[in-house]
């Protein structure tokens, strides 16, 4: 059975170039110009898809972006494409959705029979009960019968391209509106983008057969291409339309390659200074009885498979319409050769419309409507009643109720649409400054007026930038006026389902119960019945929901409103967005300096922020679970190496450098000796801490100071902040240091030895290089700073030098020190001795915490101004029940101790958010036990009490007991040593 | 957004971080009372339309500046 045949000549096909596709498993036949819908229909494949609830037979409605059924699964992974948008390519491989094992004999047709169950609202009010998850339960079942296509876990392999544009046009469209503006504006000189979604170029005018109109197309197109300011990208939707003339525009590439590695599409980031919205109309179905049946389709449609792509209806088309442009199908139709039936729901038809009629031998029947349509899988006949009553047999029926300008684009911006009785449909409710509107998307039908409106629209869009151009000539030809009579519901009451969206299965008597049941907003509507809701958002149906609903509450559509218009215009791929952001690639990566070196030392690596940081090393384990053991054991017995070119290094320099220290820290820095460091802490304003680390005086004037790694840029700007904007009469330059310098630590007992062995001839004895001592020498005339500083509690210094000479300092220490068994150690092993050594870290600074809630609050100077002074003292900050730094340790020996436990006191119900949280954990070398820090209610004035630590993801409760964070060396013996 | 440096020019809105409310006098340092360090921090106006606020070229000269942008359109007005 089939409704359409492919005509020998015609059309825009290349016959020269002949494409195989597969269907459904199944090789079939097309030609180049084709789109995979009407190769589907020039081949017979009238049903090619189930419906969404109901398992219904469908067939391809219309020939454009507003698809609403013919969606299939394009390659391995690609859902819900409609086929009218898809360029037929040898070997595309298309698979039909929602029906098993095939549409034309589907089993979950059943589904049909339940109909009466599937209203709107069915799933809310049937499947809440009988208990409690009941919803949860049913819905995967319900999921599984309903719906589209299906998603892929597959990765998607296809290249997808961001790009950047700027213009001082942009055209949307190439009808004739659009190629007048582009045209015209192009002229001036202006830089303009021509922007058409269609495969090829002239919209509307690719449906037309006059050879005046097809001239005037092609001489268009010669003088736009001889323009080298004019860009034209087929193919190429706009998607969206942001603040600032931003348009994301999302192109399809015609010689995409996955083998040569060629993209797939690109999203354009267009920035224009004037828009023109040349977007045309859509066609609306008409609703009445069964118009879904496979062979139902917009009379637009079936005009462009004709005229266009050379595939017409076998014998016989019956029209049904409420307007005049449903009868340039007609005629057309009727010059091939197509038995035409035309029923028309006006009383009165123009008479040059009867007479032509009459003329080509069409049966008329005025006043008339669509009252049913039969035919299983396909229609065979239409029952006309109205004004007349005929039961005409047929292969086609078309439908035209009308024309819905495409404001979408237009309203992204929040200007809602309006409504326009004289052409019984909405418009755009106006534009924002250099944005202008031509041609059928301004609800004016016809070639003339678009290319007037085009050239006039193009010629005040280069007006903008005081441009003058020469207006674009239609050629000879005048439009006819354009009649509509608006016609909303089925002609006559019957009992087959009338749809008013096809691709949500919503039916009139589902929009009937939603108003009984108090519906009374559009976006409610939309939301119970999920009218619109499908991957067409509504394209066809929105404005027949509109209009029935505003029937039914007797009030005028232009009071009802349109659902909100939202970007994207139409589907568009995840991979599209994400463009080559993905994998790896998802954010910038940062290496240290030490990279390489860290590779040649055996480190794995991890991300710790943009860092990726060397987490462990091969010669200390295969796991990091034992591995960083080992790593601490080297440290606290002999010493080991530790990349920590993270750390943020500003060079803070200038006359008041130690002014601006002693500002923005809590403590002390106006009288840091030269050749000292001091560790400090900020706060914000508000009082909570900013970050910390240690600075050291180089000079009177100048000063080295270190952040976290994870708030160096932060902390970067902050300090660019206050110089540049409040304290400009400090004179202090600060230069981040972070890439340019890198740093190692050199911890254990034996770390001076090596330390010596490295350097020889510098003095790092106790005396010359204490605890917080600078010392800066030089190594084959390599500037280095040696900072006697300590994240592990033992004695260490930090090694700080150009970030060009790191990896040759770096193997230079593993060399000279490998007698006293130095090997490298990564963040693992760092973070668990600081842990033993009780120094707070990124897990502890949250960004909420006080000074005192981490034991610092006497850091804080009393007689100096420092940032956050004021604000710290706010009631709340000096609760006394906080949640305070404390050390936990285990107290059940064959248990664990896990990050992120929920703390609770001994006798507590273990309910709720408890009274604090785990913030690090580790094994101790030392202690030979799990311990942790973490922020406990009240803090260490529970120091000696046993709590609770669960953790509810596995189900887990351990005994343990607060103590002092500092878990070695209190008195600091090992630091000073 | 493209916002205009008044160093490098004009750039798009991912070259910059927003740095609030310019139109708060901040207390000088070491002087302002608590109430004063409180009404600077925590109590904005919420204006609808032009607002002068503070930007960081952070990917650019690093320049901090003032700009005025309209709340509810986001257009961009003068940098200074």
């Amino acid at each position: 059975m089939t409704a359409f045949r492919r005509l020998d000549k015609g059309g825009r096909i290349d016959r020269s170039k002949p494409v195989t596709f597969t269907y459904d498993g199944k090789p079939l036949g097309g030609f180049a110009g084709d789109t995979l819908a009407s190769a589907l229909l020039a081949n017979g494949k009238t049903l090619t898809s189930r419906s969404f609830k109901y398992h219904r037979p469908r067939g391809i409605v219309s020939a454009g972006v507003e698809e609403p059924n013919g969606l299939f699964t394009i390659g391995r992974n690609e859902p819900n494409i409609p086929a009218t948008t898809v360029d037929l390519t040898d070997g595309l491989v298309a698979q039909s959705q929602n029906a098993w094992p095939s549409p034309d004999f589907d089993l979950m047709a059943v589904n049909s029979l339940l109909s009466p169950m599937f209203q709107s609202g069915f799933y809310y009010k049937t499947f809440m009960g009988p208990f409690k998850k009941s919803w949860m339960f049913y819905e995967p079942f319900i999921r599984r019968a309903a719906g589209l296509g299906k998603g892929s876990y597959e990765k998607d392999s296809d290249r997808y391209d961001t790009a950047h544009e700027f213009c001082d046009v942009l055209v949307v469209g190439s009808g004739p509106a659009g190629l007048a503006a582009a045209l015209t504006a192009g002229r001036s000189g202006a830089r303009v983008i021509l922007v058409e979604q269609d495969s090829d170029i002239g919209g509307q005018l690719l449906s037309e057969r006059t050879a005046d109109l097809e001239a005037w197309r092609k001489a268009q197109l010669v003088e736009l291409a001889s323009l080298c300011n004019v860009k034209i990208r087929a193919r190429t939707t706009a998607q969206g339309l942001y603040d600032d003339n931003f348009v994301v525009l999302l192109q399809r590439h015609e010689d995409f390659d996955a083998a040569k590695g060629k993209p797939r599409q690109t999203l354009i980031l267009l920035r224009a200074k004037s828009i023109i919205f040349a977007t045309g109309a859509l066609e609306r179905p008409l609703v009445f009885s069964n118009n879904d049946r496979p062979g139902v389709m917009l009379a637009s449609a079936v005009r462009a498979y004709l005229n266009r792509f050379a595939v017409a209806p076998l014998k016989r088309v019956c029209i049904v319409t409420n307007n005049d442009t449903a009868y340039l199908a007609a005629f057309d139709l009727a010059e091939a050769g197509i038995a035409v039936t035309m029923a028309d729901h006006r009383k009165v038809i123009p008479s040059d419309l009867l007479s032509k009629a009459a003329m080509l031998g069409m049966a008329m029947f005025p006043g008339t409507g669509v009252a049913d349509v039969e035919g299983a899988k396909q229609v065979s006949r239409v029952q006309l009643a109205g004004a007349h009553s005929a039961s005409i047999e047929c292969d086609v029926l078309a439908m035209s109720g009308g024309w819905s300008p495409a404001v979408h684009l237009t309203s992204h911006g929040g200007i809602k649409p309006v409504y326009d009785d004289k052409i019984v449909a909405f418009v755009p409710g106006g534009f924002a400054p250099a944005h202008f509107g031509a041609g059928a998307v301004m609800g004016r039908f016809g070639t003339q007026a678009a290319i007037r409106d085009g050239s006039e629209a193009g010629a005040k869009a280069v007006a903008d930038f005081s441009k003058t151009a020469k207006p674009v000539v239609p050629p000879e030809g005048k439009d006819r006026a354009y009649h509509i009579m608006p016609v909303w519901l089925p002609a006559v009451a019957s009992k087959g389902k009338a749809f008013v969206d096809v691709q949500s299965d919503v039916t009139v008597k589902d929009i009937k119960t939603a108003h009984q049941e108090g519906y009374v907003s559009v976006e409610h509507l939309k939301r119970y019945t999920t009218l619109g809701m499908g991957t067409d958002q509504g394209k066809t149906s929105n404005i027949n929901a509109i209009a029935i609903m505003a029937g039914l509450r007797d009030m005028p559509i232009a009071q009802t409103g349109t659902t909100t218009f939202r970007p994207p215009y139409t589907g568009l791929a995840v991979g599209a967005i994400a463009g080559r952001t993905i994998g790896h690639h998802f954010r910038p990566y940062r290496l240290s300096p030490l990279h390489d070196a860290n590779k040649a030392s055996g480190a794995t690596f991890i991300e710790a922020g943009l860092w990726m940081r060397a987490w462990y090393y091969a010669w200390a384990g295969n796991s990091p679970e034992t591995a960083y053991i080992r790593e601490m054991e080297l440290v606290r017995q002999g010493v080991g190496l530790a990349d920590v070119s993270t750390l943020g290094k500003i060079d803070v320099q200038g006359p008041h450098a130690a002014e601006f220290l002693n500002r923005v820290y809590v403590n002390g820095f106006a009288k840091l000796p030269v050749g000292k460091a001091r560790y400090g802490v900020m706060l914000n304003d508000d009082g909570v801490v900013l970050d910390d680390g240690t600075t050291t005086r180089i000079s009177d004037t100048q000063f080295y100071l270190t952040t976290t790694t994870a708030q160096a840029g932060e902390v970067m700007s902050w300090l660019e902040y206050l110089l540049q904007v409040h304290w400009t009469d400090l004179k202090v330059h600060v230069t981040s240091l972070t890439d340019e310098w890198a740093g190692m630590a050199v911890s254990g007992p034996k770390s001076r030895e090596a330390l010596q062995l490295a350097f020889p001839k510098a003095d790092v004895s106790t005396e010359n290089l204490p605890y917080m001592g600078c010392l800066e020498v030089n190594l084959d005339g390599v500037p280095i700073r040696l900072l006697r500083l300590s994240f592990s509690g033992e004695l260490a210094y930090e090694v700080h030098c150009p970030a060009d000479y790191a990896h040759a300092l770096w193997e230079h220490f593993l060399k000279v020190a490998a007698p006293l068994g130095i090997k490298p150690y990564g963040l693992e092993a760092l973070a668990s001795l600081r842990i033993e050594k009780g120094h707070v870290a990124g897990l502890e600074l949250d960004h909420r915490n006080t000074l005192d809630d981490l034991g610092l609050g006497k850091m804080a100077g009393k007689e100096k101004a420092f940032i956050g002074k004021e604000l710290r003292m706010r009631e709340n900050l000096q609760a006394p029940d906080r949640w305070s730094l404390v050390g936990i340790e285990l107290i059940e020996a064959d248990k664990k101790l896990r990050g992120g436990s929920i703390l609770f006191s001994a006798g507590d119900e273990i309910k709720g958010h408890g009274r604090g949280y785990i913030t690090s954990v580790t094994w101790s070398t030392e202690l030979n036990k799990f311990i942790a820090l973490g922020l406990y209610q009240g803090g260490l004035k529970h120091e000696g009490e046993d709590i609770i630590c669960a953790f509810p993801l596995k189900n887990e409760q351990v005994k343990a007991r607060i103590v002092s964070p500092h878990f070695i060396d209190r008195e600091g013996a090992r630091l000073n040593a | 957004m493209r916002i205009p440096c008044p160093h490098c020019g004009e750039r798009d809105l991912s070259e910059f971080r927003y740095g609030g409310d310019a139109t708060k006098v901040r207390p000088k340092h070491g002087e302002g009372d608590f109430k004063a360090w409180n009404d600077y921090y925590f109590l904005f106006d919420n204006p609808k339309g032009l607002h002068t606020e503070y930007w960081q070229h952070v990917l650019g000269c690093r320049h901090w500046f003032k700009l005025s942008r309209n709340t509810a359109t986001n257009e961009i007005g003068e940098a200074s």
